[in-house]
């Protein structure tokens, strides 16, 4: 049996905005479907705002999908080609036998509106859009019916950057209009750090490292955050840094490494981490990591900053 | 090599080069009026969104355009030295197929799908050294585990009889490097090499290229559309719009006095840890398709400073500081008005400067009357 994701915990405060990073293949979107209940999880629990969702019936589940939305990747095949936008928006409602056609128009419009569209583009298809207006359509479609959080699922990855800013100030926008709650996942770093309070990092379906974005940014705890952290282009090319370039591919998940899986990549490995699975746990207030460099009194804190910063 | 003189030979003399893509009642310009030239051991970065003509512009390189597209108008010229110097855009297909993989040689953008799925690894690397080189079985496959332990691949003796759905998404990377390397080039050319690749093994890659370009003075073409990579890697840059090149220079130009509005905007909407908590910079529109492409300057219609003469007239390449060319008529006429060269390049930062400010500006009360 494959563990996509294993043993996760974690938590969205109310409006906030988390950031999920990790490389293809961690888990990331797993745990987003997850959350917004397109995937059952095989084991543990749940909850929105304190009730346990997971496995709740039918009439309930319907109930949590239009509080909770999904906005996927690809703005290309996530839109059925063979409707016209005005139809794709007014989808959900219908579905939901919410409001009379004439409500139903209207709060089409609006939302058009809200995302920057004007009404001629109600008579349009999928394929006649851009990428940067196909990708606002799946987050109107999303916010159609009035939810509290939606889980963004790589929304810009497959734009260009300056169509990737519109839909980004998009969001915020709208984050801030309608006090949304977001989860955003990501594998792009300046991104996510743009976008999150805080940010959970993921490596083979488990957490790694979890905090405040800015501090997880300036202090990254975890080797593999470092490794990340130091990855991301310089802003000016008189910037430029030395990277920490990891060894190796990530493992098979199917055949995850004994103790901490990302030991078979990591610099600072010993024998600890051959035999035993780090847990997640406070190194700072709201700063947690998942490595035992930091729970050992034998390897100093100072010491792994002294490597950090040789290397950063 | 050749590297370390003042004067560096050219390698690569693009001249004025169009593509078009045959229509059938039209023409359409693919790439239009492209000049561009790699020294011996440079690397040159080609920067531009998607649709903008960079990968056209790199199969044309090697002779390996499409069929509904050709080259009408302009030079491509290759050559180690001046006097054997070869016209790529004239040279038959029989011709192109000694020079392509042997002297000019390219790393696609996707690992998965350009590598043979029913070959061998061991057969598809050495495939160029016995066809160009002439080595035998034996003497290619000694040099293939060599080039396989220069990429990086461990392994080396085992891989040779593997299969590339055998491989990871970085590994099949090193194998397509190891067979552009194979031959030992005078030019590489990469096209989004790293795209489809996660952080920490894009990483991986770019350490190996620049390991090829640091030892065998090799020198690279390098197409992204991401300006992170560009800088760390190139020396020159060229930025590309809608087929045009709308801006060259030195990565300092480019990025801490940039000229062309294009360029400005591009780099402005690029969220940085410095533009946490304010509102990114976004260029309004989209780039337009083949045929929306006017006569005039193709940024003018997402240009907030489009003048009367932008729609009219294309403005040409012209010089802003040493090395650095851009096209655009504010900042030509500016530079004329001047008339002074040589603190172009000092103004040029305030300018920049001032371009952001009023761009926000602008943006902000878009967003109201909206």
């Amino acid at each position: 049996m494959l563990r996509a994701v294993d043993g996760v915990s974690v938590s969205i405060r109310k409006g906030e905005t988390l950031g999920l990073v990790g490389e293809s293949g961690c888990g990331k979107s797993t745990l987003g479907q997850i959350t917004a209940r397109l995937l059952e999880p095989t084991g543990g629990g749940l909850f929105y705002k304190g009730e346990d969702i997971a496995g709740s019936g039918s009439r309930n589940q319907q109930d949590l999908r239009r509080r909770i939305q999904y906005v996927f990747q690809d703005p290309f095949t996530s839109l059925n080609p063979r409707f016209k936008i005005g139809r794709l928006l007014e989808e959900p409602l219908k579905l939901n036998r919410l409001g009379k056609a004439a409500e139903r128009w209207s709060k089409v419009s609006d939302m058009l509106e809200s995302i920057g569209l004007d009404e001629s583009y109600r008579n349009r298809y999928a394929h006649e859009l851009s990428g940067g207006q196909r990708q606002r359509i799946g987050i109107a479609r999303a916010l159609m019916l009035n939810p509290e959080f939606l889980v963004l699922d790589e929304p810009v990855s497959a734009l260009d950057v300056s169509v990737q800013a519109q839909v980004l100030n998009l969001l915020k926008d709208l984050q801030q209009e309608l006090s949304l709650t977001y989860l955003f996942i990501s594998h792009d770093l300046n991104v996510v750090h743009y976008m999150s309070d805080r940010v959970a990092v993921m490596y083979l379906g488990k957490i790694v490292e979890i905090g405040e974005m800015e501090e997880v940014y300036a202090h990254p705890l975890h080797p593999y955050t470092q490794a990340l952290v130091s990855s991301i282009p310089a802003e000016r090319a008189a910037q430029k840094r030395e990277r920490i370039v990891l060894q190796g591919d990530l493992p098979d998940p199917s055949a995850i490494p004994s103790g901490c899986a990302f030991r078979t990549r990591c610099m600072h490995a010993h024998d600890r981490c051959f035999s035993e699975t780090p847990t997640l746990a406070d190194v700072r207030e709201g700063h947690a990591v998942s490595c035992h460099l930091w729970s050992e009194e034998s390897y100093s804190v100072n010491e792994i900053k002294e490597v950090r910063t040789a290397s950063l | 090599m050749v590297g370390n003189q003042v004067e560096r030979q050219k390698i690569l003399d693009i001249r004025n080069l169009r593509i078009e893509l045959k229509g059938r009642r039209e023409r359409l310009a693919v790439v239009d009026g492209v000049s561009l030239s790699v020294s011996q051991g440079e690397t040159l970065g080609i920067v531009g969104e998607s649709g903008c003509g960079k990968s056209v512009l790199s199969l044309s390189m090697l002779g390996l355009l499409p069929k509904a597209m050709e080259i009408n108008g302009g030079e491509i010229w290759y050559g180690e030295r001046e006097d054997e110097a070869q016209p790529l855009h004239l040279l038959k297909p029989k011709e192109l197929r000694k020079i392509r993989g042997r002297e000019v040689a390219m790393v696609f953008q996707d690992p998965m799908s350009s590598l043979n799925n029913s070959l061998t690894i061991g057969y598809q690397v050495t495939e160029g050294l016995r066809l160009h080189l002439g080595y035998s079985r034996q003497e290619a496959a000694a040099q293939a585990i060599e080039l396989f332990r220069k990429v990086g691949l461990a392994r080396p003796e085992k891989l040779l009889k593997e299969y590339p759905h055998q491989l990871s998404g970085g590994m099949r990377q090193r194998v397509m490097i190891a067979i552009a390397i194979a031959c030992n080039p005078g030019l590489l050319i990469a096209d989004e090499p790293t795209t489809a690749l996660d952080v920490t093994i894009q990483a991986q890659i770019l350490e190996v290229m620049r390991q090829i370009r640091d030892q065998d003075g090799t020198s690279i073409v390098l197409i992204s559309h991401d300006l992170g990579l560009i800088a760390e890697m190139c020396d020159r840059i060229a930025v590309m719009y809608a087929g045009r090149i709308v801006e060259e220079g030195s990565v300092a130009d480019i990025f801490d006095r940039p000229r062309h509005p294009y360029t400005i905007g591009l780099l402005n909407s690029i969220p940085s840890p410095s533009h946490k908590g304010h509102r990114l910079h976004s260029i309004p529109g989209a780039v337009p398709a083949l045929h929306e492409r006017s006569v005039g300057c193709n940024f003018a219609p997402r240009c907030q400073y489009a003048m009367e003469c932008c729609r009219i007239e294309q403005p040409k390449l012209s010089p802003v500081g040493f090395g650095h060319t851009t096209s655009c008529f504010l900042v030509v006429e500016e530079g004329v008005r001047k008339g002074d060269n040589r603190n172009t390049a000092d103004r040029a930062e305030g300018t920049g400067e001032v371009l952001y400010e009023t761009s926000v500006a602008a943006e902000g009360t878009g967003a109201a009357s909206r």
